[in-house]
Order: C-alpha cells, then sequence, then structure tokens
C-alpha cells in the first residue's frame, strides 16, 4: 500500500511541473511583465521609467531562465522563474497587487469556501441517490419519462439564472434569508441556506440523470434475478443489493470531486458576497491581477491530482479484485 | 455599390461550418452504417422536432453571418473631387436590415413589454404647470391616438399573428397528410410530425410577435432605450458562433490525439495522456481566463490592426471560441482513446493489420468511421455546455466583447435590475427564454442521438454536465 501510494505521489510530480511550466509560459512569455505594467498602471498615457519601476517593485525585473549576471548558483535561482514560478512548491505564492501575502490570503478564505461548498456536495450527492433509485424503481413508467425530462430540463437552465432568480424570490420577494453576506459566529447559518439551496438545484438535475445510468445498469444483472427468485420483496432487492453494488461507481465518481470542494465556486461566492476562494479568484480576474490567478491555478491543479490519486484509492478499497501495486 | 460587403472572421467560420454539415449530410447518405443510424434517429419525433427548432436557431445566425457596411450619404460640397465611395465605420449584417424597425427604434429607457408609456417617472413642462407623469414612447404603440384603444389594438395584433400561425398549420398539416397517403402505412418513415409540431410551436410563438412588433417593443426595452427582442435576436449568432466554432478547434485535437493515443500505445500514449492531464487538472475558468486576460493585453496593445470596432469584438469572440476550444478537447480525446483501445483488438482490425494494411489506412477506414457516432453525440452536447458556459464566461468578465450582443452580455448588464425598484425583469426573463429553448433543444436532440446512435440507455457523459459553469 505504502510503495502504491507512493509511487501514485511520484506521478503527480511532473503533472504539477507540467503545470507551472504552462503558467509561466502563458504568464511571462506570451505576455511579458511590460504588458502586464502597462495594463495595470493604464494602457496610454505610461512612461518607460515608470514601468520599469513597477518590475523592479515586484521583481519582474530579472531575465526569464538565466540571469548572467549574477554569480554561482544565483544565475539559477536569481531568475523570475525561480522566483515566482518554483517557489509555490513550497507553498510560497509571493504577493497580490494589493500587497497582501497571497498564501495567507488563500488559507483564511478556505474556510468559508467550505462552508458553502461542502453541505452544498453531500446534499445534491444524497438527492440525487434518493431521486434516481425512485426513478429506477418506477422505470418504464410515466414517473420516469417525466423525471428524466425534468431532469434535462433542470440541466439546461443556466446556472445564472437559479442564483438570480433564487436571490429575488427567497430573500427580496419573501425575505425569509438574507441576500447575501457571510457570518463567522455560528449565528451565520441563515446566510448559508440560500446559496447551498441554489447549489443543490442546479446541479441535482444532471446527478440524477447520470446516477440513474448506473442504477439501470445494475437492475437487470444476474444477483438481482436471483434476489428475486429468492422471494426477497422488492424494496429489499433495492436497498440491500442494487443500491449498495451501485454506489460504487458513483462514489468512486465523486471522490475526485472533493478536494476541489476547497477552491469553491465562482459565481454562488460572487453573487452571495461569500469570502471564500472562488469570490477571490473573481476579484483577481477583475483586477487582472496576474500573481493571483496564477497561485489559484497553482492550487486548483494540485487538488485536482488528489483528487485522482484518491479515486484510485477508492478503487481499490472498494473493489478487491485490484490489487495494489499492480497496475 | 449601396455597401460594401465585410467578412468577419466569425461568418467564414459559420459558413464554413454550414456547408461542412452539409457536406457531411450528403456524404452519410452514400454510407450504408450511416444511413441506418441517420433513419433511426429521422423516426424519432422528438429528434426531428428538435433539430428543426435548432435549424430555425440556425438559420437567423446565419441571415446574420452576412456583414457590410452601409454607403454613407455624399456631402457634394466636400466629396465631389475625390470620387471615391464612402462607407460607414458601423458594420450591419442581413439580419440588422431585416429588423432595422427593431434596431432604430430607440426609446430613451425603461418600458415594460408592449407598453406605450415610459416605465420611469418623468417631468414634464406644460401651459398647466410642472406634471410628473409617464410619458408615452416615441415608437412603442405610437400609431395609436387614443390610449384606450391600447388592449384592443394588442389584442387585434395577437389574433392576426395567431389565425395566420393556425392556416399556415393547417396547410402544413394537410400536405403532410396528403404525403403521408401515399406512401404505404406500415412503412417506417421519417418522423414528419416532430418537424410540423415544432414548426407549428414557432409559427404560433413567433407570428404574433412579429405582428406585435410592428407596433410595439414585444419584450421592452433596457436602460438605454434598445429593444429586447432585436438584442435576444442578434445573441442568437453568438451563442452559435462560441457551440460551433469552438467545435472547429476541437474536433480535430481530440479526434488526431485520442485515435493516436489508443491506436500506437507506447510513448505517444504517454505523452498524449500527459498533456490532456495537465490541462485537465487546471480549473477551466482559471485557463480560459488566464488565456483571455492575455489576449485582452493583445489586443489593447494592436488596437490598429482594426478597422471597425466590430472587426475587434470579432476577433475577440475567434479567440476565445479558440481557448475554449484548446481547454475542451480533452473529454472527447479521453473517450475516443478508450474505445480505440477496445476497437483496435477486434477481429476485423487485427485482420486488416495482419493483410498489411497501413495504419494510416486502418485509422481512416475502418476506426473513424466507428468512432463517428461518439463524436457526432459529443458535439451536440458539447454545444449545450458551451452555451451556458458564455453566459458564465460573460458574467465573470471574461467571455466576448462587451460591445458584442450575447446572452451573457444580456444578463450581465441587466444584473441589477431584480433589484430596483420597481422590478425590472423583461431583459432577463427574455435572455433566459431563448437560451432555455435553444440548449433544451440541443439537450433532447443529445438524448435522441444517443439512443439511436448507441444501444446504451439514456443517460451519461460528464457527471458535472455544466464545464466552467460551477455553481
Amino acid at each position: 500500500m505504502f510503495a502504491y501510494l507512493l509511487r501514485r505521489l511520484l506521478y503527480a510530480i511532473p503533472i504539477l511541473i507540467g503545470v507551472n511550466l504552462l503558467t509561466f509560459t502563458l504568464f511571462f512569455m506570451v505576455n511579458t511583465p511590460d504588458d502586464m505594467a502597462r495594463m495595470q498602471l493604464g494602457v496610454k498615457h505610461v512612461t518607460a521609467d515608470a514601468i520599469e519601476k513597477w518590475k523592479v517593485e515586484r521583481g519582474y525585473d530579472l531575465p526569464l531562465f538565466w540571469n548572467a549576471n549574477a554569480t554561482g548558483t544565483e544565475k539559477l535561482t536569481h531568475t523570475i522563474f525561480t522566483q515566482k514560478s518554483a517557489r509555490m512548491f513550497i507553498g510560497d505564492f509571493g504577493r497580490a497587487e494589493n500587497g497582501r501575502d497571497i498564501a495567507r490570503e488563500i488559507a483564511a478564505r478556505m474556510g468559508p469556501s467550505l462552508a458553502i461548498a461542502a453541505p452544498t456536495f453531500a446534499l445534491t450527492l444524497f438527492v440525487a441517490v434518493c431521486l434516481a433509485l425512485l426513478l429506477t424503481f418506477f422505470r418504464a413508467t410515466a414517473l420516469d419519462f417525466w423525471g428524466v425530462v425534468i431532469c434535462v430540463l433542470l440541466m439546461s437552465i443556466s446556472s445564472l439564472f437559479y442564483i438570480i432568480g433564487g436571490q429575488y424570490l427567497f430573500a427580496k420577494v419573501w425575505r425569509l434569508v438574507p441576500i447575501s453576506g457571510f457570518g463567522e459566529s455560528l449565528d451565520g447559518w441563515r446566510f448559508l441556506i440560500l446559496p447551498v439551496l441554489i447549489g443543490i438545484i442546479s446541479g441535482v438535475g444532471a446527478s440524477t440523470r447520470w446516477y440513474r445510468t448506473f442504477f439501470l445498469e445494475e437492475v437487470n444483472k444476474d444477483y438481482v434475478r436471483t434476489a428475486r427468485a429468492k422471494g426477497l420483496p422488492e424494496t429489499q432487492v433495492f436497498f440491500r443489493h442494487i443500491l449498495r453494488n451501485a454506489l460504487i461507481p458513483i462514489l468512486t465518481g465523486v471522490v475526485a470531486l472533493i478536494p476541489l470542494l476547497f477552491m469553491g465556486s465562482l459565481l454562488t461566492e460572487s453573487f452571495f458576497g461569500i469570502p471564500g476562494l472562488g469570490s477571490y479568484t473573481i476579484d483577481a480576474i477583475n483586477a487582472q491581477d496576474f500573481s493571483v490567478v496564477r497561485s489559484m491555478v497553482f492550487i486548483g491543479s494540485a487538488l485536482y491530482i488528489l483528487g485522482l490519486i484518491l479515486t484510485d484509492i477508492s478503487y481499490t478499497l472498494v473493489d478487491p479484485r485490484i490489487q495494489f501495486g499492480k497496475k | 455599390m449601396n455597401f460594401q460587403p465585410v467578412l468577419l472572421w466569425s461568418d467564414l467560420l459559420l459558413w464554413l461550418l454550414a456547408f461542412a454539415a452539409i457536406g457531411l449530410g450528403v456524404y452519410s447518405a452514400h454510407v450504408e452504417h450511416l444511413r441506418r443510424a441517420w433513419a433511426r434517429l429521422g423516426r424519432n419525433p422528438v429528434a426531428t422536432g428538435m433539430a428543426s427548432i435548432l435549424c430555425i436557431f440556425l438559420l437567423i445566425g446565419l441571415v446574420d453571418s452576412l456583414h457590410y457596411r452601409p454607403r454613407l450619404e455624399e456631402n457634394p460640397a466636400t466629396n465631389a473631387a475625390s470620387g471615391a465611395a464612402h462607407y460607414a465605420v458601423e458594420v450591419y449584417s442581413l439580419l440588422d436590415a431585416l429588423l432595422s424597425n427593431l434596431r432604430e427604434n430607440h426609446e430613451k429607457t425603461y418600458s415594460a413589454p408592449l407598453a406605450i408609456r415610459s416605465y420611469v417617472m418623468e417631468t414634464e413642462e406644460t401651459q398647466a404647470g410642472v406634471t410628473r407623469d409617464y410619458p408615452r414612447l416615441i415608437h412603442g404603440g405610437a400609431h395609436l391616438a387614443d390610449e384606450s384603444g391600447h388592449s384592443r389594438d394588442l389584442l387585434l395584433r395577437a389574433a392576426q399573428g395567431i389565425v395566420l400561425a393556425a392556416l399556415l398549420f393547417f396547410l402544413l398539416k394537410t400536405a403532410l397528410a396528403r404525403h403521408r397517403k401515399r406512401r404505404p402505412a406500415n412503412a417506417p418513415g421519417f418522423a414528419w410530425e416532430g418537424v410540423l409540431h415544432a414548426l407549428g410551436a414557432f409559427l404560433f410563438f413567433a407570428l404574433p410577435i412579429v405582428f406585435l412588433a410592428a407596433g410595439y417593443h414585444v419584450f421592452g426595452t433596457d436602460k438605454v432605450g434598445q429593444d429586447v427582442l432585436y438584442q435576444a435576436l442578434k445573441s442568437i449568432r453568438t451563442a452559435l458562433a462560441i457551440g460551433l466554432v469552438t467545435t472547429l478547434i476541437m474536433l480535430p485535437l481530440a479526434i488526431f490525439l485520442g485515435i493516436v493515443a489508443g491506436y500506437f500505445r507506447g510513448w505517444a500514449d504517454d505523452l498524449i495522456q500527459y498533456v490532456y492531464t495537465v490541462l485537465n487538472s487546471i480549473p477551466g475558468v482559471l485557463l480560459i481566463a488566464a488565456a483571455v486576460l492575455m489576449m485582452q493585453v493583445f489586443i489593447d496593445t494592436h488596437s490598429e490592426w482594426f478597422a471597425t470596432a466590430a472587426e475587434r469584438a470579432d476577433l475577440r469572440l475567434v479567440a476565445l471560441c479558440f481557448i475554449l476550444g484548446v481547454t475542451s478537447w480533452t473529454g472527447l480525446a479521453r473517450l475516443l482513446r478508450g474505445e480505440t483501445l477496445k476497437l483496435r483488438e477486434l477481429d476485423y482490425i487485427q485482420a486488416a493489420r495482419a493483410f498489411g494494411v497501413s495504419s494510416g489506412r486502418i485509422i481512416t477506414r475502418h476506426l473513424l468511421p466507428n468512432l463517428m457516432h461518439l463524436v457526432i453525440i459529443a458535439l451536440v452536447m458539447d454545444f449545450s455546455a458551451l452555451v451556458l458556459t458564455e453566459a458564465v464566461l460573460s458574467y465573470i468578465g471574461i467571455g466576448v466583447d462587451p460591445a458584442m450582443m450575447s446572452f451573457g452580455t444580456m444578463i450581465n448588464n441587466a444584473r441589477m435590475e431584480l433589484s430596483r425598484e420597481p422590478t425590472v425583469w423583461w431583459s432577463l426573463a427574455t435572455a433566459f427564454t431563448f437560451m432555455l429553448i435553444l440548449v433544451l433543444s440541443a439537450n433532447l436532440l443529445a438524448d435522441a442521438l444517443r439512443n439511436a446512435l448507441t444501444d446504451t440507455p439514456a443517460g451519461g457523459g460528464d457527471p458535472r454536465g455544466q464545464p466552467g459553469a460551477g455553481a
């Protein structure tokens, strides 16, 4: 098990290096620091001196890969690549345009993001599995047909509509919950209801339709027929046999998404004014703060790779036929 | 000439795609197994109905893709000597010319759907003194001298549209019935009833609007007084461009890399898998944001390249499609790789290899035709996902040019309107309704396609459904 995990972790390193090089190419070579400076300082009336000063302040005046003016190992370390890109591997993300330390900001904002994303994720999973089970139970009836149609309808509606409509209806017309905001203390739960509810509604259509196919696949298998032949009531067949077996592909499928919950969601957080990573990203995009966007790209891909590793592990845990260490 | 034709990049690509689709249709009519798959699809009334609705959208988009610059009125005093024609800086499309009525009839500010008075109170000075009132609109219901005739006029116009729609629908229905009578009853044929019902729904929806639009703003006007119906119709082209032009970038990448990885295996497979894991691992929205920010810098620093604002907005649209294509090929490539791995072990491919058929020929003759159904399904599913993504991206501010009409910019401009008092709901409602119709028909068509082209039950695909939507 340990050797297997180690190998999976080692496999992650070249991918992270690839992400790092790609973002470096995008942010420093396609788009030079001069362009960035011009963007930040205003495109039109900007002097060469101002650009130079901006670059020196932020350490963008160094050469890209190889510093010929330095001595010893500094030839390699005193470059933009090492200072700005490679240092992300040790958790140093540098500073944002407003001077704040990005690493500290990210750590502080993970909590609020998770407070929205985790309940949304868990409840969507629960509701979708229940609905999919219901549709499968009434398969090939009118209920199943219209259920799938409603799922497709829910999928076809823009998530912007759910958020804008939900805020209007629940917060403005019915005044059930606050329109936006976030509370650190326990009383803050009132702020969470609406974003979580909207998250569930906008995600449940696609998930239900997807899980339904897993259930339908199980329904006609031999072991289910055997269970029925033994005289088990249909509810028992569903909950003890079909549900348990269909949960395997469902759970292993969603494991990959769990680490990404830390990233929060862009739209929900910006609409509801939640100080999480999603709104942080949107603010950075709008302010064209490249160092924050770069850091978020790096963290996002690290979490994605973590998700891949967790998926592999969960496969080996639920399916004894897959053994550790064997590919 | 009274105008100068303008060929924008996205026009070129959209028309290219339209011709490619026609070519594909002609080609597949000559190939046996493809013809059978299309025939199976044609027997499904949902599929034919949804395809007809998409065709209507496509038609609007294509009419909107013929651009020109109108000739300016010559000023004889200054221009007589030069003799050269001068053309306007604004670029219009054929659709603009058809809808010139809607485009030019600007109000001052918000007005509700079908209203004859403004939605915002204004101070008027008359002989009697200063009064605050909702002023009459400049164009909406301007033909009515007396306001009491408002509702009667509305009903009359709507009734005219409905009667005409009913008449046309009845004609189509009898034509179909006569067509049916000539054919043997038991032969499974094309599901014309799907087309009939879709066209009928369209007629009953569109004709009353056409009649009403001649005198009113059917979906109201927005903050600057522009007709919302006009905006929605113009947005269709943007949505189609995002959904279709993107596939032009995505498909070659996905097909080529997916098949190469699956067929040759070894180091090519390792390399391609590595590339798509790296691309996949970057959160989609962030990669798009990064690339769009780069593009903005590029366009800002090279503003001298673009003769008109439309050209700049258009290049931004094409670049956005390019970026979306580069970031979204990975899913399909992985699917094709897996399928190729399976197919290459099958007997007929093994036999072809034993006969010494070259790899290139095996791939084009034997593999590609058997992967086509996956590509077509992915294409339609991606289309609906991309239309939804465009709205989200434009909301975040990394979508199409703010000057270009799209569902995303419509929603973005109207985002605060629900929280103002009194509420303005029609811009949002119109944008969401048009988008829903477009996406829903694509999704239902994708379902029908999946059933017709594969034997698996409905469902499947990406569990997250909307890439980048991240709600």
